[in-house]
């Protein structure tokens, strides 16, 4: 194969083969077969790696997943006692988790609910021009670089009952926190770990939608002052409908997120109090590491992965797909 | 809510698992291949939680001393933090490399590796050493058979700030519950929170649980409930309803459903070092543990205090049984001889002496007990010795299994939303579930 490619002077070459392949392919690409291996010799040796490590660490921790969610396992030993989908039925006749699952919910629609307008506005307000613009911004953004771990445990210092910071500030304006405490008592738990939620993500809403916002074209804006359109109609006739694909892609990560939240809720509460905080990650964490029943951990793992992965996709379905339909028929034009 | 928190957790309970494939844990051999009989080069690799000083140092010599005595024996020690440890440990019987010499809880979990036949029979090769430990070693045996030895063991109580006691009138350590109800209310009186209890963590909390099991029921009714997970004797439901009326006292710290054990300032422990509860019920590691949460590493200093749990009325339970644990070497099924021989070694006279002396635990070799200096932790061994029994804390007794069940319901009744009967139920169903 290397005397074909490298002995003859190039033009001659060229045309000896493809002259004697464009009678059995059409000729419109001009296949030339050695530099093909080649290309696919490439290809193999470029990603190789990175798809091993994807095997590796991905795709066969998933499928053991499944596979121990079949068995009764406590973690050690030989996988033997098979006990087909009794875990699947044992989580999802749980009350914990189904409560863990209503938690997630509800976290995934408060998220947009509370993000999504305050993000809005305070994204409108930073794109304005004005003194300090880029402290203000970095201001937002920090509670989103700070690492989560670290951002709950001062969060848990600032909401201690008695001592904290959070009721100081409240016994100075003559009011009391619950005896319990905000992260103590059950009924107020799962909205201050919102709280806390939203103190950390709401910054990473407002970049994403001041990135959107720089994708709006300036003539529009000076085309609707022109016609007499206050600031207001500005931003809620052309600004806001022209950040969707932004917002849509935002929500969508929020939702994912919301899915799978662990760290904060686990740091905060531990998914107390009387798990009125468990998510379905804290549960499967529980009952893996605390309770040593890895079969069931591991079928509340691939529950929680199912449910994501059928939300991600009727979300791409049904939501995501107006940002791509509106693409295709240009793209069909030209 | 990022990515991360996918990989945590949905992975992290099994890409563990998943590094060590299929590999037969109880047949592949770690230290490559090495086998008995003198002369032979022997490399035994021994984890401990000893990290900081003089724990570290000792554990250093002691190693080179037994390297020494045995030509041809390299031990490879790895010392690390207490947490860690027990992370790795799960990971390496998960992985089937476990090292030569690990630390032990015993109780439900060892019986379960025990059936798989995965840790190794010490009764004969130790037999000199489990008659001198006495009755300590039960909580490692299994069908007659031992298969650990406790190094430290310790029992719970309640320790207190004597200065806080005085300041609210409380002369005398309470006896009984109605001394400690009393004790509670002056304590009350004098606007000092009475108890800090880690509930956040739930096993702080289930100890009160399992000590009033241990003060209803009497030891029979015990070893068979840790034989058969039969729970259906009342004393189950009394314990319960004798928790239910210290919680309704009121006695705990503000917002004691999230604080953690020990973790922080703020954590049960933290609160009791620094001053601001009276008293907490925890095991022999109390002062060591607070002497890590204040600035001057004194933790309560002189102003340590302790006392046993409290007696109830009409109880069927011997007065003088105590609830408590320990930590034990034990090996794997298929570590050398040398590991026992080391592990022998590390139950003398000698070395349980110098252990006590370097304040490392609580010794179990009565040899070596009376180098025990502290004088609340001498007043605690007292107790340990005396006890007719001394019960294993039960979630570690029953199993992970069927004791996270039983903290989780426990919790549930401090949060106020479990009755005496519910943490019967949910043990026994969790129980049932392992049959």
């Amino acid at each position: 194969m290397s005397q074909t490619t490298a002995a003859p002077p190039k033009g001659a070459s060229e045309g000896v083969v493809e002259g004697g392949r464009s009678e059995e392919r059409p000729p419109v690409t001009r296949p030339r077969k050695p530099r093909d291996w080649k290309m696919v010799v490439e290809i193999i040796a470029f990603t190789a790696p990175a798809l091993i490590l994807f095997a590796m660490f991905v795709v066969w921790p998933m499928l053991k997943a499944v596979q121990f969610s079949l068995f009764r396992w406590k973690g050690f030993g030989p996988l033997v006692d098979f006990v087909g989908l009794k875990n699947y039925i044992s989580v999802l006749s749980n009350d914990v988790f189904i409560g863990a699952l209503g938690h997630n919910l509800f976290i995934v629609v408060a998220s947009i609910v509370i993000q999504l307008p305050l993000g809005i506005a305070i994204a409108l307000l930073l794109n304005r021009k004005m003194r300090f613009q880029g402290i203000l911004r970095t201001v937002v953004f920090v509670p989103y670089v700070l690492a989560e771990v670290i951002a709950g445990v001062v969060w848990f210092q600032l909401l201690q009952p008695k001592y904290g910071v959070i009721d100081s500030m409240l016994a100075v304006v003559g009011l009391q926190g619950p005896p319990q405490g905000f992260l103590g008592t059950p009924e107020y738990a799962l909205w201050t770990v919102m709280v806390v939620i939203t103190w950390k993500y709401l910054g990473l809403a407002i970049i994403l939608f001041l990135a959107g916002l720089q994708g709006v074209p300036e003539e529009l804006h000076e085309a609707a002052q022109i016609d007499g359109a206050s600031w207001w109609q500005t931003q809620w006739h052309i600004t806001i409908p022209l950040l969707g694909p932004t917002l849509r892609t935002w929500a969508f990560l929020s939702m994912v997120g919301s899915l799978q939240l662990f760290d904060m809720v686990w740091i905060l509460t531990k998914g107390g109090p009387a798990n009125a905080t468990t998510t379905m990650a804290t549960f499967l964490i529980n009952e893996g590491t605390k309770r040593s029943n890895y079969g069931i951990a591991g079928a509340a793992s691939v529950i929680l992965f199912v449910i994501a992965l059928t939300m991600a996709l009727l979300y791409q379905r049904f939501v995501l797909r107006r940002d791509h339909a509106t693409d295709e028929p240009k793209e069909k034009s030209r | 809510m990022k990515k991360q928190i996918l990989a945590l957790a949905a992975v992290a309970s099994l890409a563990l698992a998943a590094c060590g494939g299929d590999a037969p844990a109880a047949t592949s051999d770690p230290t490559g291949g090495a086998t008995t009989g003198a002369g032979e080069n022997v490399t035994l690799r021994w984890w401990h939680n000893s990290n900081n000083s003089p724990g570290k140092e000792y554990y250093d010599k002691v190693a080179a001393d037994f390297e020494a005595d045995n030509p041809g024996v390299t031990i490879e020690v790895t010392a690390m933090q207490h947490e860690d440890m027990g992370t790795k440990i799960e990971a390496a019987w998960q992985a089937g490399d476990m090292p030569d010499i690990y630390m032990e809880r015993g109780g439900g979990e060892l019986a379960a590796k025990v059936e798989a036949g995965l840790v190794k029979d010490l009764t004969e090769p130790s037999a000199e050493a489990i008659e001198k430990l006495g009755g300590s070693v039960a909580g490692w045996q299994v069908d007659g058979k031992t298969y650990a030895l406790p190094f430290s063991m310790g029992v719970v109580g309640f320790w207190y700030n004597t200065e806080l006691f005085e300041k609210a009138g409380v002369t005398e350590a309470p006896e009984t519950w109605t001394d400690m109800f009393a004790a509670i209310d002056k304590l009350k009186a004098a606007g000092i929170e009475p108890i800090a209890v880690g509930a956040g963590d739930k096993w702080p909390a289930a100890h009160y649980w399992y000590y009033f099991a241990l003060r209803e029921c009497t030891g029979d009714v015990l070893d068979e409930a840790v034989k058969t997970l039969d729970f259906s004797d009342q004393c189950f439901v009394r314990a319960g309803e004798q928790l239910e009326k210290v919680i309704a006292a009121e006695p705990f710290n503000a917002g004691f459903l999230t604080t953690p054990a020990q973790a922080g300032p703020t954590s049960a422990s933290g609160l009791l070092a620094t001053g601001k509860v009276a008293m907490e019920l925890a095991g022999h590691w109390e002062p060591g543990v607070m002497q890590g949460l204040t600035e001057d590493g004194k933790g309560l200093g002189d102003k340590t205090g302790w006392f046993a749990f409290p007696q109830t009325e009409g109880q069927q339970g011997d007065p003088s049984s105590a609830l408590g644990g320990g930590d034990a070497w034990g090996a794997p099924a298929d570590a050398p001889d040398q590991a026992v021989d080391f592990i022998n070694y590390l139950l003398s006279d000698e070395v349980q002496t110098g252990f006590a002396e370097n304040d490392m635990g609580l010794p179990t070799n009565p040899n070596a007990t009376s180098a025990v200096s502290d004088p609340a932790l001498a007043d605690l061994l007292k107790v340990r010795d005396s006890a007719a029994r001394v019960q294993l804390y039960f979630d570690t007794a029953f199993g992970q299994a069927v004791g996270g069940a039983m903290n989780d319901a426990i919790a549930l009744m401090f949060a106020g939303q479990a009755s005496p009967q519910d943490i019967v139920d949910a043990t026994q169903e969790a129980a049932d579930a392992e049959k």
